[in-house]
């Protein structure tokens, strides 16, 4: 799992320093705006990525999110984490640009009957698309049903799983980001990995079968 | 033995479990809930070597390019800037100045002709005059020094321009209240180089303590591009000549000891 953990000093310092861009931008310093944008884009991009799953997508979340920071910085709470607020904002508009990316490629593909619901259905996403192994190396295979297995769950799923898994968010904070309360948080955690579970498990056990055997590069 | 759940395996695993210590105890002790735990290991962990792409070192830059233009301006009243915290400083170092041309201007007050007491206008733009010129002096020294870094020990491979940096965060400071007080004096042409100083002293206090020689040189290129030491020495030159100008003319009662020391 990777998770930042900076040192509590670090992060402390960070927050603090911070709390005197915000105070200095309300003033009307523009430029040290710029200093919370450069400090916070990279681990806004990596969530927005993450979520996402396309460059193009996160990077538009990340601009995107500093702008409304900026435009609702005024209703910023002084004593609140500024790199947290920022990313609670940008995990809220990737899941907007999910569901519009969503009803985009819908319109570009028309489903066909008897396939509404599948989408919630990992498991048969993975079985359909699945390649021969023939034609792929294990890992590459195991990468696309990865990939694959993430796009079939559904937005606050993947939005659980990227903020509590690899980005370690509290409870609280998935909480408020999917507009729930904690004990649904947690059963959201809980169905993703579930559902991956259930999409992945017999692609990791080939994969690992292949290392035993040495076939794998 | 009743068997771990599916649900209490992936709370335990993502740190979500409320009974920590009990499942703990219980795989510690159930052979078959540690396989099942490391089977859903297995799937996480291979999920942990999706990559994301690097977007660069400067992807903050890049984002800052990019919404800067769409940023409105924040309205504050100009003197609001004032009365924050780390500008006291600089306040008060002008204040400071404003009571010594005050006393100045009392103590020598019984000497001059009517004439010649300069009027409360005139104190007032010698005493930013006087305050902009140290402060040019000094953001033009700290960049010929930070033009002229080199490493202490030709080994090193990085140069460490600390001091430069926290000197160009202090000059940051004053040269806000600078560029704020020549606006309102409607004297654009020193508030339009106060800003480019300004944005120059931003790159250098954002700046890492450490920089290799290449990252120096950047910095280098860039207060070369902007041209910012010429147009600091200009103003300086032009507020030097503008300092003369608003200085009292001398008494014509001089004493012998100010007629030689204008020689």
């Amino acid at each position: 799992m990777i998770r930042m953990q900076p040192s509590v000093e670090s992060a402390q310092s960070v927050a603090e320093s911070d709390a005197v861009a915000v105070k200095r931008t309300l003033a009307g310093e523009r430029d040290a705006y710029r200093i919370l944008v450069e400090r916070h884009s990279h681990h806004v991009f990596r969530l927005a990525y993450r979520m996402t799953r396309n460059q193009h997508d996160a990077e538009e979340v990340v601009q995107e999110a500093f702008l409304r920071a900026y435009q609702k910085l005024g209703q910023f709470a002084a004593r609140a984490n500024f790199g947290t607020w920022v990313y609670r904002i940008a995990a809220n508009y990737a899941i907007d640009r999910m569901r519009q990316r969503k009803k985009e490629e819908a319109r570009k593909v028309e489903p066909a009957a008897g396939e509404e619901g599948m989408e919630s259905d990992p498991v048969s996403l993975v079985q359909d698309a699945a390649p021969t192994p023939e034609r792929l190396t294990q890992s590459l295979e195991l990468r696309k049903q990865m990939e694959i297995a993430l796009a079939a769950l559904s937005d606050s799923e993947r939005t659980a799983f990227v903020m509590r898994h690899w980005e370690g968010c509290g409870i609280e904070e998935i909480a408020a980001v999917l507009k729930s309360n904690s004990g649904a948080a947690k059963n959201t955690v809980f169905r993703a990995v579930q559902k991956l579970r259930l999409a992945l498990q017999p692609f990791v056990g080939r994969g690992t079968q292949a290392r035993a055997m040495g076939t794998e590069p | 033995m009743k068997h771990m759940t599916e649900e209490e395996l992936i709370a335990y695993r993502e740190g979500v479990a409320a009974e920590r210590a009990g499942i703990a105890e219980h795989l510690a002790a159930c052979e078959e809930c540690r396989a099942e735990l490391e089977k859903i290991e297995a799937v996480l962990a291979a999920l942990d070597t999706l990559p994301v792409p690097d977007p660069g070192d400067d992807y903050g830059r890049r984002v800052w390019q990019h919404i800067a233009p769409r940023l409105p301006e924040k309205r504050v009243r100009w003197w609001q800037t004032w009365f924050e915290p780390k500008q006291l400083v600089a306040v008060g170092a002008i204040a400071a100045l404003l009571v010594a041309a005050f006393l100045a201007g009392r103590i020598s007050r019984h000497d001059r002709t009517p004439d010649v007491i300069a009027n409360k206008e005139q104190v007032r733009e010698r005493v930013l005059v006087v305050a902009v010129g140290e402060h040019l002096g000094r953001s033009e020294m700290m960049l010929v020094e930070l033009s002229n870094a080199e490493p202490i020990d030709p080994a090193q491979k990085h140069v460490n321009i600390a001091s430069e940096q926290r000197r160009a965060e202090d000059l940051l400071e004053e040269n806000r209240l600078y560029r704020q007080t020549a606006l309102q004096e409607g004297d654009t042409g020193l508030a339009n180089v106060l800003d480019d100083l300004e944005r120059v002293l931003l790159d250098v206090a954002h700046s890492p303590d450490n920089v290799t020689p290449a990252q120096l040189e950047k910095i280098r290129q860039k207060i070369e591009a902007q041209g910012i030491l010429f147009k600091v020495r200009v103003v300086s030159k032009d507020l030097q000549e503008r300092q003369k100008a608003t200085n009292p003319a001398p008494a014509q009662n001089n004493s012998p000891q100010k007629e030689r020391n204008k020689v």
